[in-house]
């Protein structure tokens, strides 16, 4: 046999498995760049339509809500298709992150069990994924208001961004922690249907906001303790009240006081979601290709 | 911390990995069988206080039947899974081949595939780029190369596989039955590749059947016998160990034999 070359690897002696989590996948951005852009093109394919589904389903759904309670049971609220459609396209985003982050593990099944990748990743694009399809609803919903003469105001923009970023970090923090508990056992996706029927009506976008205040009085406060209430509430302020004939109004008796403080509390609690998240994950994760 | 040798590249200090054996998966069945006193689930070990150390350039034949550990002991080297005790530490970049189609997404086309291969095993675009070529060249798949991976037969998915692992510009590369599909043509270049990589100072890993080309390939031997370390040493003396030799081998076997045909 030749004799070796002589190799200096400069490396320190470390193991193979080290992961710092979710900071490991923004190392690696490139790896999770081509994932996204699969997931996406893979959504689509071998249909005709393609990304035009991204449009028909969510302009869809808004014709099928709004016939049904804004003609049928005829909520007296001004501009509703507006009302409901900022809260649809909000939760949507969260309802999708969390079922498609949840079963990002399994769906990856070929890849996990044979190559070492930080396993976050796959959680983690879901959730960029479903944000690249929040695009589209975006899209309509602005077109929708700029028809019924929106004016769009800083604070409102503001509101909006905070919202989109609450549901991020809320939606990757349920989609990491259900992703690793699907692994052990499948019924987690079941819980996730569940769990997304029950946002569907517990936020103010059917119903105003003004009927919880009225109905509930000093307990409308632990309403928002949910964060997804809260989100819609700040979409809304961002595209449904400047749409409306008097915005300052509306805000008086449609949107709840100190609606920035309580998003940002949201915030927080969701990044607080997000470390314990991490923290059962890393716990789990070792588990994960023997139990797949 | 015990000290390891300055050119240790692989260690595996005392590692034990358990798994169990679930026997029932529902509910409905885990209370039928609690109600029975029967066992819920079995564990074994699948390796079992392995211990071994090795130095940068050295290439390691791993041997042993079915169900040994082989495959476990390079997903814990690889870092798919981390042991239940002990320590596995690596020294460089890792590459390599678990089994063969190795992780391809199955609606991507052969191209895109060598993309994010090449990103999991720690390439960049542009080195991804640089090398494409070449990793066309190798696979040698034609006009496959766009289309569906999942439409490929066996053999052009671990020519693929295999292309780009051996691409990697990696300190250790790890080897798992990755001659096993392939054609003769094919995995003579394949050996011929690993060789190259050989030589080339990087530590090789390579877990077969086939004495021939271990003995052609590697300088150690060690044989797994049911997750614990049979035999660790010279590659001839681990071959008799394993009596993988019989003595009246035809020409035919042999050749078989040293282009890791497998058992």
């Amino acid at each position: 046999m030749s004799a070796p070359v002589l190799r200096k690897v400069d490396a320190p002696l470390s193991s193979p498995a080290a992961t710092s989590g979710l900071f490991e996948v923004f190392r690696r951005r490139y790896l999770l760049k081509l994932l996204v852009r699969r997931e996406i093109s893979a959504r689509y394919q071998g249909s005709f339509l393609g990304l035009f589904w991204s449009y028909l389903q969510p302009a869809s759904r808004l014709a099928m809500y709004y016939f049904v309670f804004g003609i049928l049971l005829a909520r007296p609220i001004e501009n509703f298709a507006i009302h409901l459609f900022a809260g649809l396209v909000i939760v949507h985003y969260f309802t999708e992150t969390f079922s498609s982050g949840t079963r990002s593990i399994v769906r990856n099944k070929g890849v996990v069990q044979k190559m070492a990748v930080p396993r976050e990743m796959f959680p983690v694009a879901s959730m960029l994924v479903s944000a690249y399809h929040v695009i589209p609803g975006l899209v309509l919903l602005s077109g929708f208001c700029v028809l019924l003469g929106w004016t769009p105001d800083p604070v409102g923009i503001a509101a909006g961004l905070l919202g989109f970023l609450l549901v991020a970090v809320l939606g990757t923090a349920c989609a990491l922690l259900f992703s690793v508990a699907n692994v052990f056992f499948r019924d987690f996706s079941n819980v996730v249907s569940l769990l997304t029927m029950f946002v569907t009506f517990s936020v103010p976008m059917m119903y105003p906001y003004s009927i919880v205040e009225h109905r509930f009085g000093e307990f409308a406060k632990f309403y928002l303790f949910n964060p997804l209430a809260e989100a819609v509430l700040l979409f809304q302020r961002c595209f449904w009240v400047g749409t409306t004939d008097h915005p300052k109004a509306i805000i008086a008796t449609n949107m709840p006081d100190h609606l920035f403080a309580i998003g940002f509390a949201h915030l927080a609690g969701g990044l607080v979601a997000l470390v314990i998240a991490q923290l059962v994950f890393a716990r789990f994760e070792s588990k994960i290709p023997e139990r797949l | 911390m015990p000290t390891y040798p300055d050119d240790a590249s692989i260690v595996v200090d005392h590692v034990t990995k358990d798994f169990k054996l679930r026997h029932h998966r529902t509910m409905k069945q885990m209370t039928v069988a609690a109600l029975r006193r029967q066992q819920l689930s079995t564990s074994f070990s699948a390796l079992d206080d392995v211990n071994f150390t090795v130095r940068q350039g050295e290439s390691i034949g791993i041997m042993g039947l079915n169900g040994s550990g082989k495959s476990t002991l390079l997903k814990l080297i690889n870092g798919i899974m981390r042991p239940d005790r002990g320590e596995v530490l690596t020294r460089g970049r890792i590459a390599g081949l678990i089994a063969t189609g190795t992780g391809f997404h199955q609606q991507l086309s052969g191209r895109d595939n060598i993309f994010m291969n090449a990103a999991v095993l720690g390439m960049s675009e542009a080195e991804t780029r640089r090398k494409l070529d070449s990793i066309i060249e190798f696979a040698d798949i034609g006009q496959h190369l766009d289309s569906q991976v999942g439409h490929y037969s066996s053999g052009m998915t671990s020519r693929l596989g295999f292309a780009i692992a051996i691409h990697v510009d990696s300190d250790i590369f790890l080897a798992d039955e990755v001659l096993a599909v392939g054609d003769k043509p094919f995995k003579k270049k394949c050996l011929e590749k690993m060789q190259e990589i050989r030589d080339s100072g990087r530590t090789l890993f390579y877990v077969s059947h086939a004495a021939g080309s271990v003995r052609k390939m590697c300088d150690r031997v060690i044989v797994l016998e049911s997750g614990r370390v049979g035999y660790d040493g010279p590659v001839d003396a681990g071959i008799r160990y394993l009596h993988y030799e019989e003595e009246n081998e035809t020409e035919e076997e042999h050749a078989d034999d040293e282009l890791g045909a497998d058992v």
